[in-house]
């Protein structure tokens, strides 16, 4: 019976549980609140990845409106996979951000941090679930909104001229996503995402539909932080308070990469706008500045969070690469990273968010000595840099092996070496922080050994440790990713 | 207990000796213990293992499917047989060697160093036993990974650049090309496993074939062929224990014994003799020789030439692989055993030079064998059997190199190996020659800048020794097995040589 009204209430839930911990103030009650929920969603989320799976789409008129003209939830492999990444993130970063929290955001404001994630995960879950274009504009909103707020939260005074530019860039791109939406409707009298891609093909000619492609790709690439359109992000990332950092940077942009294979792949899937003009090819290129660009970037980073950021450019651009390519592997390479990426990199920034906890700076010259000081949390950085690097057995290297595969089969040589470079620029990065942690001694008067709470390290391990499960077995990611992949490029549902 | 288990069993149980090595690390001579019981259990399991392999058998083992279509998995043929032994043979040398040598040199953080050897053998057992080249990829990394702590062991500065160079090195030719090899040749053929004349045949053309071959071979970063042999040099730096096994044993051998098993096993021998694009490579691993050979005769630290002479000798195995006739692939697959045991040998000896003479230069060895008489003899041994004279193996796996360049019809190359044989008396001899025979009076004065050991405060006067002052007796032992090791190969040659007669004619 319930079962039957999972998809409204993965999304409900949080929404109805923000204001709750508005009203409860204490900042363990909304805590306790926000996991619950969490914890819940994923839940409903695993249940509805196990629906599809058995038994195909999931259709859910809102308010039994039918579609086209109600709202319609529409969950297929692909995001059925988005809802259950976002959601496992959060139920990880949860038990994470109690302790995290409390040290780096003043008391009265805890409350509010709790009420902001948790409108953010509503409006991340939003727009993995609808199959509506505007429904979709209005969830985007909601959970940029909230990351403006949580970004601003952070005890660094650049905190507020982070979030209050990425307020700028996000506003500006959600203009573009909704300017994009209006001609389609012009054009289309529909918003439904199967109803758009029946119609579109027959007005695609036009010049309308083209502008509005382009605005749509323009106003999504700002929120993926596409290169190069990424400059909110490293300040966003640097100075947001850990835990926010590690859920947006493990679940924000990939909700928004899944937007932009949504709206690609299925609402212009009938259109193949890959073949006209050279959509494809603009892409890769960008991509591969990324990958490339980023990497460099992040090597001269003084500031151990931001070199991080630099590095999730980077890995945004595969995952753009993957997009660009246009091929069944390529595209599950880029799903299945989406789901590998938030992982390993989740895994980084609650690291980084244990030694703020513990030294209370990530400059890299305060890692001095860390190996000895803080031996379970820089063993996993050591850990999850490996898998940024893409060493074997690891989540990384799954990723990565499969978007040389696609590059090679599409006899692109020059993202093979792009994808190549950009990993072993990774270790470089990666290095650079190992060398200062294991091969320095301790300043002078540091204590001994002295680690984050356990709440704070399990929660690390986790993220790390499934970056190795599932890297030691990729079978299970890899089967849904192909099978996401092709009901990308079936035919229009 | 079964063939299957032990194989298992020897990739697991050096793992094990990590995590207990730092459990034992409060008492060195427990943690010795772990060291050489694991040693010891591992030689044990090789054993069990030998003779299913040896009747012809090539034990599988399954483990788990990593990718869609592709699993890890273990396969034992008699190449990687033989790698095995050699390995795990010397492994047990090796500890004891070390255990005098740390202690002896007051070395740090042992327990941390003891830990990495073993994962360092672990890996080296999986690179082995490897099925696919997925599996030994695995381990090839692994094996990267964590012998980098051992190059950089001693945390100085000049220890971490050394590092740099390492890792820069063999991570940047594993991921830039060999992993780009791995792929390309999975799409094409849409397998990895090591079979039987090869998998490529008839999947890719002569060109893409070519450049498959180039990647593969200058990718395995490991085999040092020039320009990609810079990190080993560096990684000199390390411990002795470190030089002896791993960068004249597990770690390079590791990589020529990747480049034997993908020329046999994913090109196939008579499908890259036919295509004929392996021609230039025999030429680059001409030059590596030689060349090698050359830097090697200007070196006056005798770690840094013995360095350059196993960066030469490591390219006879690649020339060796690269004539794909049968008789040079025998001779490739036996100067992998016969020179791991005449270098370590080496290796050995300029460890007990250091420890108990306190020279780590050429220069300040004249005289030497009146002090270490025991160890210059050692020294003379391994130096003959690496050139390659009677009554040592060395002289073996030469033959069958020569033998595979006549039967190319390459007499040039036959050219090569001959001037580098007379490079290697030229740079090799004339060590215990004047460690015997020359007086220590006639060295000239110590530059202090060069000394190793001027940093850990040895002041007082080393340079007129009195009377026999040998290294530890640990360290002796183990100089005494693989020596011996040396002349027993040149009798006993038999079970290399069938081995390998069975990877060329299955």
């Amino acid at each position: 019976m319930i079962a039957a009204q999972y998809p409204a209430l993965q999304v409900v839930l949080a929404l109805l549980a923000a204001p709750v911990c508005l009203i409860l103030r204490r900042p363990r009650a909304a805590w306790a609140v926000a996991t619950v929920i969490t914890w819940i969603s994923l839940a409903i989320a695993l249940s509805l990845l196990g629906r599809v799976w058995e038994t195909g789409v999931i259709l859910y008129p809102m308010g039994d409106w039918a579609a086209p003209w109600g709202i319609e939830y529409q969950i297929d492999t692909v995001n059925a996979f988005m809802l259950v990444i976002v959601t496992l993130i959060g139920s990880v970063v949860m038990p994470f951000a109690r302790a995290s929290v409390e040290a780096e955001i003043e008391e009265e404001r805890i409350y509010l941090f709790y009420c902001m994630y948790l409108l953010n995960l509503a409006g991340l879950l939003g727009i993995a679930i609808t199959g509506d274009v505007f429904n979709l504009f209005v969830f985007l909103e909601i959970s940029s909104l909230s990351s403006y707020v949580m970004i601003s939260l952070g005890r660094d005074q650049r905190a507020l001229t982070a979030a209050y530019r990425y307020l700028v860039m996000g506003t500006i791109g959600a203009t573009f996503y909704i300017i994009g939406v209006g001609m389609m409707y012009m054009m289309t009298g529909t918003l439904n995402m199967a109803d758009l891609a029946t119609i579109l093909p027959a007005v695609a000619d036009s010049r309308t539909i083209q502008v509005a492609l382009g605005f749509l790709t323009v106003g999504l690439g700002l929120k993926l932080a596409l290169f190069p359109l990424h400059l909110w992000l490293p300040n966003a990332y640097t100075y947001a308070p850990s835990a926010v950092t590690v859920f947006l940077a493990a679940t924000g942009t990939k909700v928004a990469v899944y937007a932009f294979i949504r709206i690609f792949f299925t609402v212009f899937g009938g259109v193949e706008v890959f073949n006209a003009g050279f959509i494809p090819e603009i892409l890769a290129v960008l991509a591969a500045l990324a990958m490339i660009g980023a990497s460099v970037v992040a090597i001269y980073q003084t500031d151990v969070k931001r070199l991080l950021a630099y590095s999730s450019i980077a890995q945004i651009g595969y995952m753009v690469l993957g997009i660009s390519m246009v091929t069944v592997t390529g595209l599950a390479g880029t799903i299945v990273h989406l789901f590998n990426h938030a992982i390993m990199k989740g895994g980084l920034f609650m690291a980084m968010g244990c030694i703020l906890f513990k030294i209370g700076s990530v400059q890299l010259d305060q890692f001095e000595g860390l190996g000895k000081r803080m031996p379970v949390t820089m063993a996993a950085f050591v850990a999850g840099g490996f898998s940024l690097i893409g060493v074997p057995l690891t989540v990384g290297f799954v990723s990565k092996w499969y978007l040389v595969q696609a590059a090679l089969e599409k006899g692109w040589w020059l993202a093979v070496a792009a994808i190549l470079v950009s990993s072993l620029l990774a270790v470089i990065y990666i290095w650079r922080v190992v060398e200062v942690a294991y091969f320095r001694p301790p300043p002078k008067g540091s204590a001994e050994v002295s680690e984050a709470p356990l709440s704070m390290l399990v929660p690390l391990w986790i993220l790390i440790g499934a970056s190795y499960y599932f890297g030691i077995d990729a079978t299970r990611t890899l089967d849904i990713a192909f099978v996401a992949a092709e009901t990308l490029f079936g035919p229009p549902q | 207990m079964t063939v299957e288990l032990a194989i298992i069993l020897a990739v697991a149980v050096p793992f094990a000796g990590a995590v207990l090595i730092p459990l034992a690390g409060a008492t060195p001579n427990l943690r010795e213990t772990v060291t050489l019981v694991c040693a010891a259990i591992l030689l044990y399991l090789v054993s069990v293992i030998y003779p299913a392999v040896a009747a012809g058998g090539v034990p599988e083992v399954y483990l788990f499917e990593m990718l869609p279509g592709l699993s890890v998995f273990f396969l034992v043929e008699p190449l990687g047989m033989i790698f095995a032994g050699i390995a795990s043979f010397l492994w047990i040398a090796t500890s004891v060697y070390s255990i005098g040598y740390m202690r002896a040199h007051n070395e740090e953080n042992q327990t941390r160093f003891y830990a990495y050897f073993a994962i360092a053998l672990g890996a080296t057992m999986g690179i082995a036993f490897a099925g696919n080249m997925l599996t030994l990829f695995i381990f090839y990394e692994v094996l990267t990974l964590s012998t980098f702590p051992l190059v950089a062991h001693a945390g100085t500065e000049d220890a971490k650049r050394a590092g740099r160079v390492y890792l820069g090195i063999l991570l940047g030719t594993s991921i830039g090309l060999l992993l780009l090899a791995i792929i390309w040749t999975w799409t094409l053929t849409g397998t990895l496993d090591f079979t039987d004349g090869g998998i490529l045949a008839g999947k890719a053309d002569g060109l893409t074939v070519g450049i498959l071959l180039a990647l593969y071979t200058f990718g395995i970063g490991k085999a040092a062929l020039m320009p990609f042999h810079r990190w080993l040099p560096a990684a000199m730096v390390a411990p002795t224990p470190v030089s002896a096994l791993l960068h004249a044993v597990a770690v390079v051998k590791a990589g020529v014994f990747t480049v034997v098993k993908v020329v046999i096993y994913i090109f196939g021998i008579d499908f890259l003799f036919d295509i004929g694009v392996s021609e230039w490579l025999q030429y680059v691993a001409a030059a590596t020789i030689l060349i090698a050979s050359l830097v090697a005769m200007t070196r006056d630290n005798l770690k840094a030439r013995l360095a350059y002479s196993t960066i030469s000798q490591l390219s006879y195995i690649i020339l060796g692989a690269m004539l794909v006739t049968d008789l040079g692939i025998i001779g490739s697959g036996m100067h992998i055993a016969m020179h791991a045991f005449g270098k370590i040998t080496l290796f050995f000896c300029a460890g007990a030079f250091m420890i108990a003479a306190h020279k780590t230069e050429i220069s300040q060895m004249r005289g030497i064998g009146r002090a270490m008489p025991l160890t210059t003899l050692a020294f003379f041994i391994g130096s003959l059997s690496v050139i390659g004279l009677p009554p040592m193996g060395g002289l073996w796996s030469k033959w069958y190199l020569a033998l595979g360049t006549l039967e190319a019809g390459k007499l040039g190359l036959l050219g090569v190996l001959m001037v580098s044989s007379l490079l290697n008396v030229a740079y090799l001899l004339p060590i215990p020659f004047r460690g015997f025979f020359s007086s220590p009076q006639e060295n000239p004065p110590p530059e202090s800048s060069h000394d190793h050991d001027s940093e850990h405060g040895h002041t007082h006067d080393h340079d007129r020794p009195k009377g026999i002052k040998e290294a530890p007796v640990a360290c002796l032992i183990a100089i005494g097995v693989t020596s011996a090791g040396c002349l027993v190969l040149f009798f006993f040659p038999d079970p290399v040589y069938e081995l390998m007669r069975m990877v060329v004619a299955p």
